[in-house]
């Protein structure tokens, strides 16, 4: 009982912060390009004015 | 084995051409490393650029990029000003981005300008932002720098933002994370359940409540799309997926509560949630196969968007959107632009083609006074235009109008998904009710008990399966004919398709190129060709360029030809124009005839010309009729042409000089008579036809009209593409029967077993996902055998 105690909430509290991260990628425009993302990793020295 | 030596001579002008270093298009030998000086320009500046890279990132990449020109748009005037207007962004559709080296091209290239702040192109989304430092007026230079690389540019537009920005598709991915979240932890508790047969009554309690806190909010937000629809459909009175959906997982719900309160062996809060999650993992896919056509459609659409020029009565000229013209003002048509609004010649005379409204092949010369229809294009010089109507009252509006009608027809569709829960909804409630009063009433256990046979006769008959049946087949099918180049936009346009018998084709721009071509004569004196061309070059007329076109060497255009509108072109002695204008007898003509004479006494020379077909036209009709369809031609064109290309084709059914009118009333009649028909038409002469059809379909470069009307633009060059559509709507139809078939048959087993009370929530979850899975397989079929 006091394993249940202290690793039912654990696994809920890990699933609740998976569930607030995929919150925070979907706000954050993560799947708007998918196919873009997967080519931008093999760009070498981006080139940005500041 | 006969196919082999036909490959290797269709193989051997590949090997004898270099291909292009730019574009990759063959170059014929000896013409250098570039096939048009273009591309030797976009080499130039890429290289100047130090993006040489380029070439190598995009070796993965399929079909060529040239340098295109940038379309007739007020670029600054779009740019929006940031930080008091020191700073000013601009969104861009970038029609061509391919592959990541594209985006890492365009992308590099405008970062290479010091002025540009920040550059950052989308290759879903096909959207390019761009942020610089300095006047709005640097926009034009900008985007022509991305043209000039090669790619079609246009303003981002509204329709490009519906098309992509898609809220609700956010709204569904949020709701199956949220459902795949409750579905993961529900399952973990219930497994606890499941195997702990040695679990005390009150561990047994604290884990049913502690599903119920989860399921309870998840059934609730990550249902809502279901719970909406269902909502809507029963405004409308009637029955569809949705509802079921919706009653079973809201049943299921209902009974797990009361079995959580009276502390029950087992709850279902773990089936309610994994319904859930399956079925909105269907509908994402579902979503995401048909944005990618919906946006392809809308980049179609924007790259033919352009503005108006309205001359202003103090003589300055300016740009703008067409909704802004009132009627009165003047506008200014320049030689190739497309007229956007009806109006009035203002003065002189204008040669326009009209294809496009009426389906005439040949243009048609407009005095000063005449009425000019919106949609023709100007091939003579520059003219200005009365206007007569706004964009909203004008021709195009009327068109449109008439198509927003026809659309919310097509809406009331019922799609096969919801014809069989019209079946099966009625018959699974009145089975739960019955074994509830069953075991209630006839059994004598306590109402709680009665419950859990009745909801799991409700779950076990998988709504999900079916739910899932035609979803499934979509996905599969819409992505399949996108790889081919064929773009559906609308839910229920594969099963309209599928269902077609007879098939009515446009002939001016859909089996035709749209474009006069030169006829080989052998009789033809020698250097007749290259003199009539030269008088031809200075001209716009569609014959001329036909004519330059057809020279085989390069032509050099003879100095102060002068132009007699209406009859031809005359240089010195020379003259190149109708019969009546060389003094040539005038026979019975097939078709377009060109007269070139060389003197006053030199005999006239003819030059014969007709509006192709398209290669594969031939190809086309003949696979159409293998599927089952009849053919027939329906054209506004002229009597002798269209009979000539239905004889070509082998059509015996055709009617020339039609109306848009009379195309609407002849689907309207084929309907009536219990047809089918399929519309393929390009023209806004045919949008209202195309409209009404059971299913149209339009060719990538038809008018923004018949683009919108039709169900599938065909993207891909050519019109073997429809035959091979029609296939895979019909496999599609046929897997999605399959599926349903298969998740009734299912049933028979199941039902019965739930409502003898045999079924456990294990079981439950395990003919959910078995179903599913064969339901989805099965869809997988269709993809594999439509790119075969």
């Amino acid at each position: 009982m006091n394993a249940l105690a202290l690793l039912v909430p654990l696994a809920l509290g890990l699933g609740m912060l998976a569930l607030l991260f995929f919150g925070w990628t979907l706000g954050n425009g993560q799947y708007d390009d998918p196919e873009g993302a997967a080519s931008r990793i093999l760009f070498d020295d981006p080139k940005e004015n500041s | 084995m006969t196919a082999l030596p036909a490959r290797l001579d269709a193989a051997e002008p590949r090997l004898s051409a270099a291909a292009c270093a730019h574009c990759g298009a063959p170059v014929p030998p000896g013409a250098g490393r570039f096939c048009c000086t273009g591309c030797e320009g976009a080499a130039a500046l890429i290289s100047g650029l130090g993006l040489g890279a380029f070439y190598h990132k995009r070796e993965a990449a399929s079909g060529g990029i040239r340098p295109t020109a940038l379309p007739p748009v007020d670029f600054a005037t779009r740019a929006i000003p940031s930080r008091g207007g020191a700073e000013h962004s601009l969104d861009l559709m970038v029609a061509g981005l391919t592959c990541g080296a594209c985006v890492w091209l365009v992308e590099q290239a405008l970062a290479a300008d010091p002025d540009v702040l920040r550059a950052r192109a989308s290759l879903a989304t096909r959207r390019l932002t761009v942020t610089w430092r300095g006047p709005a007026d640097r926009a034009e230079a900008l985007a022509s720098l991305v043209a000039r690389l090669g790619f079609q540019v246009a303003p981002w537009s509204a329709a490009c933002l519906r098309a992509t920005e898609d809220e609700e598709g956010k709204a569904l991915l949020r709701a199956l994370g949220i459902a795949a979240f409750g579905a993961s932890n529900v399952m973990m508790l219930s497994v606890a359940v499941w195997v702990g047969s040695d679990m005390g009554e009150g561990t047994r309690g604290l884990m049913h409540w502690l599903a119920a806190l989860i399921a309870l909010p998840v059934v609730l937000v990550a249902g809502m799309p279901f719970y909406r629809s269902a909502i809507g459909a029963m405004r409308a009175g009637r029955v569809n997926m949705d509802l079921a959906v919706s009653l079973g997982v809201l049943a299921t719900t209902a009974m797990s509560l009361s079995e959580a309160v009276r502390n029950g062996p087992y709850t279902w809060f773990d089936g309610a949630t994994a319904l859930l999650a399956l079925l909105l993992g269907g509908r994402v896919l579902d979503r995401a196969a048909r944005r990618r056509a919906r946006q392809a459609c809308a980049e179609l659409l924007a790259l033919q968007s352009a503005e108006v020029t309205r001359l202003e009565a103090d003589g300055t000229a300016h740009r703008l959107g067409a909704e802004a013209v009132r009627p009165g003002d003047r506008l200014l048509v320049a030689p190739g632009e497309r007229l956007s609004l009806d109006g009035v010649l203002e003065e002189g005379e204008a040669l326009l083609d009209t294809a496009a409204i009426s389906g005439e092949s040949l243009p048609r010369r407009f005095a000063a006074g005449a009425a000019l229809p919106a949609g023709a294009v100007n091939l003579g010089a520059a003219l200005v235009q009365r206007v007569t109507a706004g964009a909203a009252e004008g021709s195009l509006a009327a068109v449109a109008r008439l198509l927003e009608r026809a659309e919310q027809a097509r809406g009331r569709y019922v799609s096969i998904a919801d014809r069989a829960a019209r079946l099966y909804v009625p018959v699974v409630h009145v089975v739960a009710a019955a074994t509830f009063l069953g075991w209630w009433l006839g059994m004598g256990v306590s109402w709680q008990a009665a419950l859990v046979p009745a909801v799991a006769s409700l779950i076990v008959t998988c709504p999900c399966g079916l739910a899932i049946a035609v979803p499934a087949v979509q996905v599969v099918a819409v992505g399949a004919l996108f790889r081919r180049g064929v773009l559906t936009g609308s839910p229920t346009a594969l099963e309209r398709l599928a269902a077609c018998d007879v098939a009515v084709l446009d002939k001016t721009g859909t089996l035709t190129t749209g474009r006069p071509e030169l006829l080989p004569d052998a009789d033809r004196p020698e250097g007749a060709l290259e003199a009539a061309a030269a008088l031809a070059a200075s001209s716009r007329h569609p014959l001329s360029r036909a004519l330059v076109a057809a020279c085989p060497t390069s032509v050099r255009a003879a100095g102060a030809v002068e132009e007699i509108a209406g009859a031809g072109l005359l240089h010195g002695e020379e003259r190149l124009g109708s019969a009546l204008f060389c003094g040539a007898p005038e026979v019975g003509e097939e078709g377009p005839t060109l007269w070139y004479r060389a003197g006053p006494q030199a005999a006239p020379v003819a030059f014969r010309f007709a509006d192709p077909l398209r290669p594969d036209a031939a190809e086309a009709v003949a696979a159409l009729r293998d599927l089952g369809l009849e053919v027939e031609l329906l054209s506004g064109d002229a009597p002798a042409a269209v009979a000539r290309a239905a004889a070509s084709l082998g059509i015996t059914e055709w009617r020339a000089a039609a109306t848009p009118t009379d195309k609407a009333a002849r689907i309207e009649a084929l309907r009536a008579a219990g047809r089918r028909p399929l519309m393929l038409g390009d023209g806004i002469n045919d949008a209202a036809a195309l409209a009404l059809a059971n299913a149209s379909a339009t060719p990538a470069g038809g008018t923004d009209l018949a683009q919108a009307a039709a169900d599938l633009v065909l993207r891909a060059e050519g019109l073997s593409a429809l035959p091979a559509a029609v296939r895979t709507a019909r496999r599609a139809q046929r897997a999605a029967r399959g599926n349903i078939a298969f998740s009734l048959s299912y049933n028979v087993v199941a039902v019965p077993m739930a409502v003898l009370g045999f079924v456990t929530p294990l079981i439950a979850s395990l003919v959910m996902a078995s179903s599913s899975l064969a339901v989805i397989l099965n869809a997988l079929r269709v993809g594999r055998e439509a790119s075969e």
